[in-house]
């Protein structure tokens, strides 16, 4: 029996060495909740029904196929699974912080799905996350954009394999203390943030021209011709060039976000999204008009210099001279209730409950390129959902069970004190964190080049 | 679309407050006293109940009457129907007005070089004009300790109201010095400290700690031995704590350190308030037989152990408070002290309970710092600070309409909604015209 087993466990190592995509997939009837669908309004008394991870139904009145567990939401509310557009939540580094652009770098090499930051998030409702590269390159590394599968052992498990690449940029005051004063090197002005993003696209099409050259000539008889070297930093970038990855860009001030949407344009770059974008407000028409729109902070300013001149008024903005917009928490703390941060847009603006949800849903789906696949509480997409006590809107709301393609990771009723998987040898005694562990990540894992800095240095990371 | 568009922006623009959209080029509205008479509303009195169909008198920056048929001779009328009045809120730990933009050095005021330090006043570098005031007040928060940061004994906190042009005119009547106690716990990831130097740390600045205090009784008894004294501004501000003058904000978290000031304070016969507390809910019990009163927060934090429940930061104030702990709430915030109801309606959500939660930013507070003869609740005879809102100020989607500080009615306008108004609608928008 035990030799069995162990072969049973070699097996299934091998099944999930060699199927990545076969990940967990669930069926639930929810019956009789408050049903806020985002995009097809809100169903009173009404069902969902998930088969195989994928909504099946949405009604009144079904039933339940046999085998099908049916969870009673009487009184309670349904959203989709709450999307968080900039996080760092899952990541054992940040920032590879070593050059101005770091196009060739991945975040799903540095997943960690032992992270109790995932379970935490999928608490508070979310149940995906936009893992980012860090802000201190201009161009840095490439995201990963997670499920939060929680238990999952394969990091593979935990990535998103169906969504689209992003990639990390950054404007301001991050790249230009890193690398200008920090370093003395391009840039350390936001001139200089300019020139590395012209100088690297130019290069790109240099590098394509190279290859297409070379890809031509390679197909006459006869040729001779040798290949170019190959650079996964400047292939990363021409397939930008391409419309192959998505941009996604820290950024505070108008001007710099203005001087990218110029660079964009000259380039062709039609896939790109602002992040943080405190000053968005100043240039909301460009953003409407050229970009899949801002994923900002509800509230965030004046914590560094160029958030300044903020306004919490900054998403209802943007939403009114129709550029997307996507309510994001940079934290592993703000992560656990960005409910509570979309609704601040109503404070802030009066923004109906359907555009404060789309913040954290639909909105964020678009600027990840999965809106066709979540976002939303519709027929045929996957079955992400969070069950509430009280209106999700409201400051007293409480997130009762999260799912993720079916499957429930939280329940309240359920959640047992320590939900850690895996717990540190090298730790004699479990350390206390007073002021929040790593709250703000933006610029984690560049202390080294700022041992000046000191402390005061790790205070201010977005 | 763009009449749609437009038809929504004025809509929305009519929300704003009055006196925001009255502004003319070069006119600025500034902060006004008067006898106001609020008229008509559900009063939330916090501590006698809530009355509907009720009145208050604002009259020399004070609650005249709170009552119906209260006459109108010589008042100016603001309608209140189907609005809400509640005290101003107060924030029981910031640095509101010690910082403006907390990356740059030159403006952040709230952390002074030494390791005793004491005699340094928050009062005195509170910035009046700090923009991140007026984008709190207009939230209902009236009212906040600011709390210098740093070192073993950092300075000495003040209650201020969030209005006036100089310290003195915002000064509410509470000053506590300001003690970090001796921390065995991590101050965040980057301490890179091991387990046993945190400790060795943590021993030392006690036994330091101890050293200091028994300097500051002797320095008092030679003061009241009526001594010739060296100028000695450290021990002097400590001989007040050691005498009953100033009390002592002990701000504390982890939950052996809780412990140990509870038997460090045990017999100094001194007033002791204890502040973070954010894992108060572990010794809560003990907290309670010490009858130490707690100021908890912020509330919105991460748990401070990875093996925490997720909720334990949200629970926190709930657990304390049913052990019989007098609790009130901070943010521990700087420009946003503004999501301190917030913070409350979650510690309500998670076992506080609306009623308590709303206590633990107005009366708790005003009676933890023996102020409650003049804040925390809506009676006659307290100082005006009010707030008119559309509901619940805890909750998100409230609007607060006006906010009286000392009887001023405050302008509703900050560089936030000054922004808004400016940007909403942008002129030229996206063509050049």
């Amino acid at each position: 029996m035990k030799k069995l087993n162990i072969l049973f466990a070699a097996l299934l190592g091998l099944g999930l060495n060699y199927s990545y995509a076969q990940t967990p997939k669930g069926s639930v009837l929810i019956k009789n909740a408050t049903v806020l669908t985002v995009t097809k309004g809100n169903l009173q008394n009404a069902d969902v029904l998930v088969q195989d991870g994928i909504i099946k139904q949405v009604g009144q009145n079904l039933t339940a196929p046999s085998g099908v567990q049916t969870i009673d939401a009487t009184g309670k509310y349904v959203m989709p699974g709450i999307i968080d557009a900039h996080s760092h939540v899952a990541l054992d580094v940040i920032n590879e912080a070593s050059a101005p652009i770091t196009s060739e770098v991945r975040m799903k090499d540095v997943v960690n799905p032992f992270e109790i930051g995932i379970y935490r998030a999928l608490a508070g409702g979310v149940t995906i996350s936009h893992a980012m590269h860090g802000s201190a390159n201009v161009i840095g590394g490439q995201n990963a954009t997670l499920k939060h599968r929680w238990g999952a052992k394969d990091p593979a498990e935990i990535i998103m394999q169906d969504a689209p690449r992003t990639i990390k940029f950054a404007l301001g005051e991050n790249p230009t203390r890193v690398h200008g004063r920090g370093n003395g090197i391009q840039p350390r002005t936001r001139m200089g943030v300019e020139a590395v993003l012209r100088n690297g696209f130019n290069e790109a099409l240099q590098y394509k021209k190279a290859w297409e050259t070379y890809n031509t000539a390679k197909t006459q008889k006869g040729n001779t011709v040798t290949p170019p070297v190959y650079s996964e930093r400047l292939q990363t970038l021409a397939d930008i060039l391409d419309g192959k990855i998505i941009v996604h860009c820290h950024s505070y001030r108008a001007d710099e976000i203005y001087m990218l949407i110029n660079v964009a344009k000259d380039f062709g770059i039609k896939k790109l999204v602002f992040q943080h974008t405190n000053e968005g407000f100043k240039v909301a028409p460009e953003i409407a008009e050229y970009t899949m729109g801002a994923s900002v902070f509800a509230d965030w300013w004046a914590y560094k210099m160029e958030v300044y001149y903020s306004t919490a008024y900054n998403a209802a903005i943007l939403q009114r001279n129709g550029a997307i917009t996507s309510i994001n928490s940079d934290s592993a703390e703000l992560i656990r209730h960005l409910y509570h941060e979309a609704a601040k847009t109503q404070r802030y603006g009066g923004l109906t409950d359907d555009e404060a949800l789309a913040m954290i849903t639909l909105n964020p789906a678009k600027q990840l390129g999965i809106d066709d696949k979540v976002g939303s509480i519709e027929v045929g997409k996957q079955a992400d959902l969070v069950i509430f006590e009280g209106h999700p809107l409201s400051s007293y709301a409480v997130p009762q069970m999260t799912f993720v393609d079916g499957v429930k990771y939280f329940d309240i009723k359920t959640d047992k004190d320590d939900q850690r998987q895996y717990v540190s040898a090298s730790e004699m005694v479990e350390p206390i964190f007073l002021h929040g562990e790593e709250n703000h990540q933006c610029l984690q894992d560049v202390d080294a080049y700022f041992e000046a800095f000191q402390g005061a240095f790790f205070e201010h990371k977005h | 679309m763009n009449r749609i568009l437009k038809t929504f922006c004025a809509s929305l623009l009519a929300l704003l407050p009055v006196e925001a959209m009255a502004q003319i080029d070069g006119e600025f509205v500034k902060p006004r006293s008067g006898k106001f008479l609020l008229q008509n509303a559900t009063v939330v009195t916090v501590t006698k109940g809530t009355l509907t169909n009720t009145s208050v008198l604002i009259e020399n920056g004070k609650i005249a009457q709170v009552g119906t048929g209260i006459s109108s001779a010589g008042a100016e009328v603001i309608d209140c129907t189907g609005m809400f009045i509640y005290p101003g809120m107060i924030d029981s730990g910031t640095r509101l007005g010690l910082v403006e933009v907390s990356s740059v050095p030159e403006t952040v005021d709230y952390e002074e070089v030494g390791n005793v330090t004491p005699n340094m006043q928050a009062l005195t570098t509170v910035n009046p004009n700090s923009e991140a005031i007026g984008v709190t007040r207009v939230s209902g928060v009236t009212t906040v300790l600011t709390v210098p940061t740093g070192g073993l004994f950092s300075g000495t906190a003040a209650l201020i109201n969030l209005n006036g042009y100089t310290p003195d005119q915002m000064y509410g009547g509470y000053k506590a010095v300001v003690m970090n106690f001796p921390s065995s716990g991590r101050r965040g990831r980057f301490d890179r400290r091991s387990d046993e130097d945190i400790k060795k740390e943590a021993e030392k600045a006690m036994k330091e700690a101890n050293e200091i205090w028994e300097n500051a009784k002797n320095y008092l008894a030679l003061k009241k031995s009526g001594a010739e004294l060296q100028y000695y501004p450290e021990m002097d501000q400590l001989s007040k704590v050691i005498s009953g003058e100033l009390p002592l904000l002990i701000v504390v978290d982890a939950a052996s350190d809780i412990q140990n000031a509870i038997k460090w304070v045990e017999g100094k016969n001194i007033k002791v308030v204890f502040s973070g507390v954010a894992e108060g809910w572990r010794v809560a019990d003990e907290i309670a037989k010490a009858g130490i009163p707690v100021i908890t927060g912020p509330v919105q934090e991460l748990p401070t152990r990875q093996s925490d429940r997720y909720d334990t930061p949200y629970a926190n104030a709930g657990k304390m408070a049913k052990a019989g702990v007098k609790v009130a709430l901070r943010t521990d915030e700087e420009e946003n002290v503004r999501n301190l109801p917030f913070h409350a309606a979650f510690a309500a959500a998670y076992g506080l309970g609306k009623e308590e939660a709303l206590k633990a930013v107005t009366i708790n507070p005003a009676e933890i710092f023996g102020v409650a003869d003049q804040y925390g609740s809506v009676e006659a005879g307290k100082r005006a600070n009010l707030i008119v809102s559309t509901g619940d100020p805890l909750e998100t989607r409230t609007q607060i309409i006006h906010v009286f500080i000392d009887g001023y009615r405050v302008p509703m306008s900050n560089r936030h909604i000054r922004l808004y108004q400016e940007f909403l609608e942008r002129s030229p928008g996206l063509k050049a015209n």
